[in-house]
């Protein structure tokens, strides 16, 4: 078989391989390296002058209140956004997985929040939860006559991002709950009902089991979305306030090194998210890569 | 609603579904068909209560406003050009690479192969503050370059070129060795006349991902001339103090139309895009 391959052609393939690894190395590769090297040193704003400090950034980053509040607002929000999330779409998902004429055009629909930019998405949910103009709080006033300052209080400007992060990244969880249901054979159904069970006992016992594959896989693939896709919600909707409570880490590391000029700090703020990304994806080889099965 | 036989339905079973189907879109496209709706209206409406949830009248000011207001003009050519750029780099090195991949043996590639793979694990996010210094070390900050050159290479298109390649038999690359066909003329002539499909769900992922980014725009470029349409969003609340929400939503609505138009062309590649790769940037 390694016979058919172009192997008299020994310089070709590093040919062909050179310029994507120029953009890999100097784009990707060196300044990840870099943000290892930064975060070793303290740097005054515009200044050139590096002061080598060590872990001394970590150790300030985790003694600092401001931080650990931002650790801890986004791990509530990656479970929030994930719980909410996964919920939702895979009820809509089988909601679209009926065998019904038609049903392609309402798939098409489901999905065109999933094409929309966060910051466009940050943009209609601001207006449609803002208190003068908003046609939610207008609903809610008129069922249950209550007023909600979604964006100026910290529990539902939290509330309010979650809820924008969860609309635009249910496209995506659908097209995968979507292909997980529709690789459980028919004959599986028609063998728990002729036991007898009931839809919702199938749907418990059977449907869920089997696409325990697919929503690990989706656990992971939104812990990183949640985590790094949000900035831009984030930005358009609270600019992380009101009182910190959207400062998730993504914005808090923005803000260090853009607005507070600190790129020792902000760089040390991004290993520790590099850390946390090939956790996340060591986890998923170890214990997912296996058993996910899709198209 | 959780039938999971499905179908052949009932005409009052088929009904019901479509009903239930018809609220929820309903539900899912609210933002954009309200950010629509009060697109087309008065200041004095938007403003006047109750809300109204359609405009009394075709109305376009706000999107004439909004035009002048963040020179959409210069910021939507602007981002047709970078993410068309960033999709053919993307294209260009994805086949050249995936083809080195695919049907070439030589040193080190198992090793290259993960090196390129590993980059999936690099975000954007979790390299800006260097890559920000670099390119402006360069002295390609505030420039077209230095916007468009940290995406010009992407793991995910090597990956599905290098899969799709391996899926073409073998003996065709076979009768074409035989024939004194050379690596380039098998590339340019035999394998990507047989990649068409591909290669469009690539393209629109990847136009759309650029088209879509805002982290990196946002700190590079701050010369107003030169921002992207997402940048656009984040101007018209900057220039609209007092939130003029009809400006607002026309601008953010004329960013969104390039995104929709892209989407609805050609949806069955992009769903399959995100289908078989499963991995976004």
């Amino acid at each position: 078989m390694q016979k058919l391959n172009y192997r008299s052609h020994s310089l070709v393939p590093y040919l062909l391989l050179s310029p994507t690894f120029i953009v890999l190395l100097l784009f990707l590769y060196w300044p990840s390296i870099n943000s290892v090297f930064l975060s070793l040193f303290k740097q005054a704003p515009f200044g050139r002058k590096r002061i080598f400090v060590g872990i001394q950034n970590y150790i300030n980053l985790f003694q600092d209140p401001a931080y650990l509040n931002s650790l801890l607002r986004s791990t509530l929000f990656i479970i929030f956004t994930i719980t909410i999330g996964l919920v939702f779409s895979l009820l809509l998902a089988v909601i679209l997985n009926q065998n019904l004429k038609g049903i392609k055009f309402y798939r098409v629909i489901f999905f065109i929040p999933y094409a929309i930019s966060p910051t466009v998405a940050g943009s209609l949910w601001v207006f449609l939860l803002n208190p003068v103009a908003g046609q939610v709080n207008y609903l809610l006033d008129l069922a249950f006559n209550i007023q909600v300052n979604w964006l100026t209080n910290s529990f539902f400007a939290f509330l309010a991002i979650i809820i924008a992060t969860v609309w635009k990244n249910m496209g995506f969880n659908i097209i995968f709950f979507l292909a997980g249901l529709q690789a459980i054979p028919d004959s599986v159904y028609e063998s728990a009902k002729i036991d007898g069970a009931g839809a919702i006992t199938i749907f418990k016992d059977i449907t869920i089991p089997l696409l325990s594959p697919t929503t690990f896989y989706l656990i992971i693939m939104n812990i990183i979305f949640s985590v790094f896709e949000s900035f831009g919600i984030v930005d358009i909707m609270t600019q992380g306030g009101p009182a910190d409570s959207t400062n998730i880490v993504i914005y808090k590391l923005y803000r260090e090194m853009f607005i507070n000029f600190r790129p020792g700090i902000a760089a040390a703020q991004s290993v520790i998210l590099l850390a946390l990304v090939i956790i996340v994806t060591i986890f998923h080889f170890k214990y997912g890569a296996n058993n996910v099965h899709y198209q | 609603m959780f039938d999971l036989n499905r179908g052949p339905y009932s005409i009052y079973k088929k009904i019901a579904l479509h009903l239930v189907l018809i609220i929820i879109s309903f539900i899912v496209l609210m933002p954009i068909i309200f950010g629509i709706s009060v697109s087309m209206q008065p200041r004095a409406q938007i403003f006047s209560y109750p809300p109204s949830f359609l405009p009394d009248r075709l109305y376009f000011d706000n999107y004439i406003k909004a035009w002048n207001l963040v020179s959409l003009d210069k910021i939507l050519v602007n981002s047709i050009l970078a993410s068309s750029v960033v999709m053919l780099g993307k294209l260009g090195l994805g086949v050249l690479s995936g083809y080195a991949f695919s049907h070439f043996e030589f040193k080190y590639k198992k090793f290259l192969f993960f090196a390129v793979l590993f980059t999936l694990m690099l975000p954007m996010q979790v390299r800006v503050v260097p890559l920000f210094e670099f390119i402006s070390r360069l002295g390609l900050g505030n420039s077209f370059s230095g916007l468009v050159l940290p995406f010009l290479a992407s793991a995910t298109t090597t990956f599905l070129m290098r899969q799709h390649f391996l899926t073409i038999p073998k003996s065709i690359m076979e009768s074409a060795q035989i024939d004194g066909c050379g690596p380039f003329r098998f590339l340019f002539q035999i394998l990507l006349p047989l990649s068409g499909a591909n290669l469009a769900g690539l393209a629109v992922v990847n136009f759309l991902v650029m088209w879509n980014a805002y982290l990196w725009p946002l700190i590079i470029i701050n010369d107003d001339q030169k921002k992207l349409a997402q940048q656009g969003v984040k101007m018209l609340f900057a220039s609209s103090s007092e939130r003029d929400w009809g400006i607002i939503m026309a601008g953010t609505i004329m960013v969104v139309i390039p995104t929709l138009i892209v989407f609805l062309l050609a949806q069955k590649f992009f769903v399959k895009g995100i289908a078989t790769q499963g991995i976004k940037e």
